[in-house]
């Protein structure tokens, strides 16, 4: 009985983390931003300002939710929950420390990337259904974004899968046991994290809102939790992109005397953190010179990345 | 397992006879990517994960993103249902489902006289699936390679020539007027200065 039990736990306990966590992340964010650009932030409700955390939820959840008339209503509707729904199913591969896993495919690294590239729909359909030319900017410039970074998304991670030889994520972990990926595979590194920036659509590349030219892109016209939905969709995309650069490249749970499972907690919020200086410190980039980055510089790096790394493991042979 | 099957295949059918059907062309690429997604989860139980991850990252995931891009780009919805409702008259059905009665006779002859059942148990890891395609099939690989740089040139060539002939217009239309009007700045300035003085 135990063994049919234990798998609905690990869903419960990865939905409550990761649903906490990617509301708390809201407060985070701005605690960090503010800290880093000398002001203090949020710091009125509760201590240290945590009670922001439910003052925002409250609201969210308490706002009218309006669909425009002019909307396609049921894509309207359908939109915003594909990006948390997608973003959602792709922890079920991430291993949280050995044994915590909800399903340990053997494809465990195509799955996030199937999800990943699942997510676009969200953006373009939302941009679409909303029958506003802000929308549909945000819409086209998400779909080709997302479409072009994908792309050496997938082959940057590639490096990873040769050294370890196995798709399943618990095996590339274990596979860092003497090293950790990012000393072979720095360049595959660098791809991805760029890759994952443009993946969850944060600054630099939040062309797809960039509200200074788009109002608010795709979502200008999505209001109370359909817009929280949005916005919870984005940190649960960054919590996803943080955890896998550590499982990937980072040993994931492994390290000295601490708990695995802290271990994993450590290193992906680094990364979460990361994100958010880097949103603190680059400006945005124009959105000719973001598609000709991605196809003129990254995807050649990422072939050669493969391609070396290819060489080097077949002659160590 | 087997009941998943036959849920999985009932939603693929359905799911694309709604986007045969559906006038609107957003709506009816999600249900073909519904049913993209169904046919995926037919190979996962089928025992070919690698196969049904593939189907979800390039079929629903790249292709049709792009054509909901190109829809979404051209807003030709409005212009296509009006084209939709004329082909999805009823006489225009009879020929294709004709020939679909055909391939469903062969299905039902083949399905009728061999006795193999199609497995539930085995399952193919990306490993053997890269060894049959690297291995007794490489030059299938290779071909659909070739094919597929050969349009990519090809698109890149119409593409790139087209923007070329704009611009050169472009500069000599402008030139034209300049040279027509003489609103060149610095002339237009020495212009006036002279004509005040």
């Amino acid at each position: 009985m135990r063994l049919n039990l234990f798998p609905l736990l690990v869903i419960a306990v990865v939905l409550f983390v990761v649903l906490n966590l990617s509301a708390g992340l809201i407060w985070v964010e701005r605690r960090l931003l503010a800290l880093w650009q000398d002001r203090y932030g949020p710091n009125r409700v509760g201590p240290f300002g945590l009670g922001q955390i439910l003052a925002d939820s409250i609201k969210l959840f308490t706002k009218e939710d309006w669909i425009p008339p002019f909307a396609d209503k049921p894509v309207f509707i359908l939109a915003p929950a594909i990006v948390v729904a997608t973003s959602l199913i792709s922890f079920a591969v991430v291993p949280f420390a050995p044994g915590f896993v909800i399903a340990d495919l053997n494809i465990g690294i195509l799955f996030l990337l199937a999800m990943s590239s699942l997510g676009v729909y969200s953006v373009v359909l939302a941009g679409w259904s909303s029958n506003n030319k802000y929308s549909l900017l945000g819409g086209i410039r998400a779909a080709a974004q997302m479409m072009s970074y994908e792309v050496f998304m997938g082959l940057s991670l590639l490096g990873s899968v040769i050294l370890a030889g196995s798709f399943r994520l618990t095996d590339i972990v274990e596979a860092q046991r003497g090293l950790w990926f990012v000393v072979p595979q720095f360049l595959g590194f660098i791809l991805f994290l760029i890759a994952g920036v443009a993946e969850t659509r944060r600054l630099p590349f939040d062309l797809a809102e960039a509200e200074s030219e788009l109002i608010a892109g795709f979502h200008s016209e999505y209001s109370g939790m359909k817009f929280g939905m949005f916005f919870v969709g984005e940190y649960i995309g960054v919590i996803l992109v943080s955890a896998a650069i550590s499982l990937l490249f980072f040993g994931g749970w492994l390290g000295p005397v601490l708990p695995p499972a802290l271990w994993f907690a450590v290193k992906t919020m680094f990364f979460i953190c990361l994100f958010i200086l880097l949103r603190a410190a680059l400006p945005r980039p124009r959105f000719d010179q973001l598609m000709s980055w991605g196809w003129k510089v990254m995807l050649p790096l990422a072939l050669v990345n493969l391609l070396v790394t290819g060489a080097v493991v077949l002659a160590r042979r | 397992m087997t009941t998943l099957f036959y849920l999985a295949g009932i939603l693929a059918i359905v799911a694309t006879l709604l986007a045969i059907t559906q006038r609107h062309a957003v709506h009816a690429l999600l249900y073909l990517i519904v049913s993209l997604l169904a046919v995926a989860v037919e190979f996962f139980v089928l025992g070919a994960p690698f196969v049904a991850a593939l189907e979800i990252m390039i079929y629903a995931g790249a292709i049709m993103v792009l054509f909901v891009f190109v829809v979404m780009m051209l807003n030709i919805a409005e212009h296509a249902m009006e084209v939709e409702r004329g082909s999805l008259k009823p006489r225009n059905w009879l020929g294709p489902a004709l020939l679909a009665l055909v391939l469903l006779g062969e299905l039902v002859y083949c399905t009728a006289t061999t006795r193999g059942t199609p497995s539930l148990t085995g399952v193919t890891g990306p490993k053997q699936v890269g060894e049959a395609l690297f291995g007794n099939y490489w030059i299938g690989v290779e071909l659909a390679s070739l094919l597929l740089m050969a349009g990519l040139v090809g698109a890149f060539h119409l593409g790139r020539h087209r923007i070329a002939k704009e611009e050169k217009h472009h500069v000599t239309s402008t030139d034209a007027t300049r040279t027509d009007t003489r609103s060149d700045l610095v002339h237009a300035g020495s212009g006036g200065t002279s004509h005040a003085a």
